[in-house]
C-alpha cells in the first residue's frame, strides 16, 4: 500500500531486535515481594483503598482515583499488603514514591471478575468506566489513561482508529512478540475500540522488519474490517504524531490532540489489554517486557506482574557479568535506572543491560560546529541547532518562539549530531524551567491575589474600626454635652438660691435696722420723757426716786448708744451671716 | 515673496494639524497610573515578605519605577534580577541577599501539637494562607504559603518551621547537561 504521507528527518539506527525475539514470551515464577507504584501513569497518584495486613485477591483493586485523572490499581496476584511506603520508581529522577509492597501467598487466587463476550450491548460509557475501572493507560509508553484518550474521541467525530504496532525503538520487540503470539486478542481488542469509538476505518500500522507479526496480523484480520499497513523501518515512526502524519498524511495541529484531526492512536498492547477487560473482566495487572542487551544471557520477552522488581527479572533471564549500564525503555528514548529494585510500571516496556561497549557512556560534547544534520534528522520539522542555543543560553522565550513543546524528545537529533551534543537533555532541561517558571507565574499571581484581598481585607476592618470609633466618640460627646446641660441647671439653681438667700439676708438686716432705729427714737423718746420727769422731780423732797430716775436716764443712754452703733454700722451684721 | 508665504502657510497649517493629532491623542490613550509600576511587580515572586525594606511587592515595584535599587528581592533570585534588568534596560547587579535563602523553596510548617491558639501568625500571613481560630490549633494550607518567614517571629512558643522542599515527581525537572567540552575533558577528570 502506498503511504499517503511522510514525515521529515528520521534515523536508522541498528534495531538490534532479532536477540529478544528467538523465544516465545515467557511467564516468570511469582517474586517474594511486589512493589507497586501508586503512580503508574500520566495524572494524579492513586489512593489506596487497602491496609496494611489486608488479604488481596488477584485483580482485586487496591488503588482508586478521585477524578478522572488517573487510573485504579489492582493486586497483580493474591497475598497480604505488607506496607505502604515511599520506595524509587523507574523515572529519570530516581526519585521515591508511595508504593505499596505486597507479598504473595503463592495461590495466585482470582478475585471474581465478571467479562462480557457481548460487549456490544454496552454502552459507550459502560465500556469506557469498564476500561477505567480495569487500570488501563497506554502501554506505549506514555502511560495515557486510555479511557480519557478514547473519551476525547467520543467527543468529536473519529474517522481513522490507528493501532501502533510500529515499535520502532531499537531493541524493544515486546509489541512484535505480543502480535506474533496474540494476534487475535489484539484484533478483538482493535474490534472493541472500534466500537467505542466508531471510526470509518481501522488501521494497524506495523513496520516491515516484523515479517511474522505483519502475517500474524494479517491472518486474523483478514475476515475483519482491520487494515494492515506496512510501514518502512525508520525511527521514529511510531511516534503517535509521525504515524498519524504517515498513515494520514495530515499533520496534528501544534498544542493539539489527535482527534482534532479525527484520528484515535493506541499501542497494539493496549488493545490487548482492552481486550482482557472487556471480554474476560481482568484488570491490567501485567504486561511484556523485553529484557535485552549484551549482558542478558538469556534475552528474550516475559510476561511480567507489575511491580516485579527489575532485580527478579535479571535473575530469572540471567546476567553475564556486571551491566555496566542498565536502561529503562530504549536506548534513544529510555533513561538510565539507579538500581534493580525499581519496579515494572505499566509503561516499562523494555529493560537493556548493556555492556560499555555496546551502549558506550556518550563522548563529552565538543562545540557546534553548525552542520545541520539534526534539522534534517528532526520529524517534527524544527531547528535543534537554534533550540540548543537559546536552551543553552537560558533564552526561553525564544527557544518557545521556535517551538520547542513540539519536541517529542525522540533523540534522533542527538543521535546524529557529530559533536555529542547531548541535545535532547538541552531541551528537556529547557521544557523543565519553562514549566516551573510558568507555575511559579501562577503561583505568584496567585499569591498577588491574596495579598490584595488581604490587604483590602484589612483596609475594610481598619475603616469600619475607625467607624465604630468614631460614632463611639460621638457618641460620647453627645453624653457630655446633656451632662453640660444638666451641670448648667444645676448650677442656676444653686445661684437662684444663693440669690434668694442674699435677698433673705438683706431683707433680714434691713429689718432688724429698722427695728433698731425704731427701738433707738422709742428710747430717745423715753430719755426726753425721763429727763423732763427729773426736772419736774425735786432732788431734795424725793431723792430715791431722783436716784432711780438717774439711773434709768443712764440705762437708756447706754442702750440708745448700743442701739446707735448697731443702726450705722449694718453691714457687720449681714457679713456674719455670709 | 508668495514661495515664502505659501510655504510658511504650509508649514503652519502642519503644525495646526499635527497639534490637534496628538491632542487628541493624548487625551484619547491617555493611561491612569504607571505601566511600568505594573510590569515590575508582574516580575517580583509575590512572597510578600518584605526583605526588600518595603511591606510587600507592589510598593517595592513602586520604590524600583521610582529608581531604587533592583537587586534586593531574595526569593526572587538571580532570575529576577536579569528579569527587571531587562525591564529597565539597566546593567543586572549581584543579588542583594545577606541571608543566603535565594533558590530554595521554603513554607512555613507549624508543629501542631505544640500551637497555643494564639492567632499571632494569622494575623502576621500577609496571604491568608494559615488556618484557625483562638486557642484551636492553627495549620499552613501549603499551597498557598510563599515561605515569606512574617509568621515565626510573632509566634510566641517558637512552633514555626520554615522548611525546605524537597524535589517530588512533580516538581522535578531535568537538569542542564554538563557543559564539558571535549578538550576539557582531561581538566574535568583531573579536578
Amino acid at each position: 500500500m502506498q503511504l499517503p504521507g511522510r514525515f521529515p528527518g528520521g534515523i536508522h539506527p541498528p534495531a538490534h531486535k532479532e536477540r529478544s525475539t528467538q523465544q516465545p514470551i515467557r511467564q516468570l515464577p511469582l517474586p517474594e515481594a511486589l512493589i507497586l507504584p501508586l503512580r503508574q501513569h500520566i495524572g494524579s497518584l492513586a489512593v489506596p483503598c487497602v491496609a496494611v495486613g489486608d488479604h488481596v485477591l488477584k485483580g482485586q483493586c487496591i488503588a482508586t482515583v478521585n477524578g478522572r485523572s488517573g487510573v485504579p490499581i489492582h493486586a497483580p496476584t493474591s497475598g497480604r499488603i505488607d506496607a505502604l511506603f515511599d520506595h524509587p520508581v523507574p523515572h529519570p529522577s530516581g526519585l521515591s514514591e508511595p508504593c505499596i509492597r505486597l507479598v504473595p501467598d503463592g495461590r495466585d487466587c482470582w478475585t471474581d471478575c465478571q467479562g462480557f463476550e457481548d460487549y456490544r450491548s454496552l454502552t459507550t460509557f459502560q465500556l469506557l468506566e469498564r476500561l477505567h475501572d480495569a487500570g488501563i493507560a497506554g502501554l506505549g509508553g506514555a502511560g495515557f489513561p486510555t479511557a480519557n484518550k478514547l473519551r476525547t474521541g467520543v467527543e468529536s467525530t473519529i474517522h481513522t482508529l490507528i493501532l501502533n504496532g510500529a515499535e520502532c525503538e531499537p531493541y524493544i520487540s515486546a509489541d512484535d512478540m505480543l502480535m506474533r503470539e496474540r494476534a487475535k486478542a489484539v484484533a478483538d481488542g482493535a474490534d472493541i475500540l472500534a466500537f467505542i469509538t466508531r471510526p470509518q476505518r481501522v488501521l494497524i500500522a506495523i513496520e516491515d522488519d516484523k515479517p511474522e507479526a505483519i502475517a500474524a496480523m494479517h491472518a486474523v484480520c483478514s475476515e475483519r474490517d482491520i487494515q494492515v499497513v506496512t510501514l518502512p523501518a525508520r525511527y521514529p515512526s511510531g511516534g503517535e504524531r509521525q504515524l498519524i502524519q504517515l498513515l494520514t498524511g495530515r499533520e496534528v495541529p501544534s498544542g493539539g490532540r489527535p482527534a482534532d484531526i479525527g484520528v484515535i492512536c493506541q499501542n497494539v498492547a493496549t488493545a490487548a489489554a482492552v481486550e482482557r477487560a472487556i471480554r474476560h473482566g481482568e484488570p491490567l495487572i501485567s504486561r511484556i517486557v523485553t529484557i535485552t542487551g549484551d549482558r542478558v544471557a538469556n534475552p528474550g520477552n516475559v510476561e511480567v506482574l507489575l511491580g516485579t522488581p527489575f532485580s527478579h527479572l535479571l535473575k530469572h533471564t540471567g546476567l553475564s557479568g556486571q551491566a555496566d549500564r542498565l536502561i529503562c525503555g530504549g536506548p534513544l528514548m529510555g533513561f538510565t535506572l539507579p538500581s534493580t529494585d525499581i519496579p515494572v510500571i505499566k509503561t516499562s516496556a523494555c529493560l537493556i543491560a548493556a555492556s560499555e561497549a555496546e551502549l558506550p557512556t556518550p563522548p563529552p560534547a565538543r562545540a557546534c560546529i553548525r552542520c545541520g544534520y539534526c534539522a534534517d534528522a528532526c520529524p517534527a520539522s524544527l531547528l535543534p541547532q537554534q533550540l540548543f542555543w537559546f536552551a543553552n543560553a537560558g533564552e526561553w522565550d525564544k527557544a518557545e518562539a521556535f517551538n520547542l513543546f513540539d519536541c517529542i524528545e525522540c533523540g534522533a537529533c542527538a543521535y546524529v549530531c557529530p559533536s555529542h551534543i547531548p541535545l535532547v537533555q538541552h531541551y528537556r532541561h529547557a521544557k523543565g524551567e519553562i514549566r516551573a517558571l510558568r507555575q511559579e507565574k501562577t503561583k505568584a499571581d496567585q499569591a498577588r491575589q491574596r495579598f490584595e484581598a488581604h490587604q483590602e481585607r484589612m483596609q475594610r476592618e481598619q475603616e469600619e474600626q475607625e467607624a465604630r470609633r468614631r460614632a463611639r466618640a460621638e457618641a460620647l460627646a453627645q453624653r457630655s454635652t446633656a451632662a453640660q446641660i444638666a451641670t448648667d441647671d444645676k448650677a442656676a439653681k444653686a445661684a437662684a438660691v444663693r440669690a434668694a438667700v442674699e435677698r433673705q439676708q438683706k431683707r433680714t438686716a434691713t429689718d432688724e435696722a429698722t427695728v433698731k432705729r425704731k427701738q433707738l427714737a422709742n428710747a430717745e423718746e423715753r430719755l426726753k420723757e425721763l429727763k423732763s420727769t427729773l426736772a419736774e422731780v425735786d432732788a431734795d423732797s424725793d431723792p430715791r426716786r431722783h436716784t432711780r430716775l438717774l439711773d434709768s436716764i443712764a440705762r437708756q443712754e447706754a442702750r440708745i448708744a448700743s442701739l446707735r452703733a448697731a443702726v450705722e454700722s449694718p453691714s457687720t451684721d449681714a457679713e456674719r451671716h455670709d | 515673496m508668495t514661495g515664502i508665504l505659501t510655504a510658511t502657510l504650509t508649514v503652519l497649517l502642519l503644525a495646526l494639524i499635527f497639534g490637534a493629532l496628538l491632542g487628541y491623542a493624548a487625551v484619547r490613550f491617555h493611561v491612569e497610573g504607571d505601566p511600568l509600576v505594573e510590569r515590575i511587580d508582574a516580575l517580583l515572586p509575590q512572597t510578600q515578605c518584605g526583605q526588600c525594606g518595603h511591606p510587600g511587592c507592589h510598593p517595592y515595584a513602586e520604590a524600583i519605577a521610582a529608581g531604587e535599587a533592583f537587586n534586593r528581592c531574595p526569593p526572587g533570585g538571580a532570575a529576577t534580577v536579569q528579569a527587571l534588568a531587562d525591564l529597565l534596560g539597566q546593567a543586572p547587579q549581584p543579588l542583594d541577599d545577606p541571608a543566603g535563602i535565594a533558590g530554595s523553596v521554603r513554607v512555613a510548617r507549624i508543629r501542631e501539637d505544640e500551637c497555643i491558639g494564639c492567632t499571632k501568625c494569622i494575623q502576621a500571613c500577609p496571604v491568608d494562607a494559615i488556618l484557625g481560630a483562638a486557642k484551636f490549633m492553627h495549620t499552613v494550607i501549603e499551597s498557598e504559603c510563599t515561605g515569606c518567614d512574617l509568621c515565626v517571629e510573632p509566634c510566641p512558643v517558637d512552633c514555626i518551621d520554615m522548611v525546605t522542599l524537597e524535589p517530588t515527581l512533580d516538581s522535578w525537572h531535568w537538569t542542564a547537561p554538563e557543559v564539558l567540552i571535549a578538550s576539557d575533558k582531561d581538566r574535568g577528570e583531573a579536578a
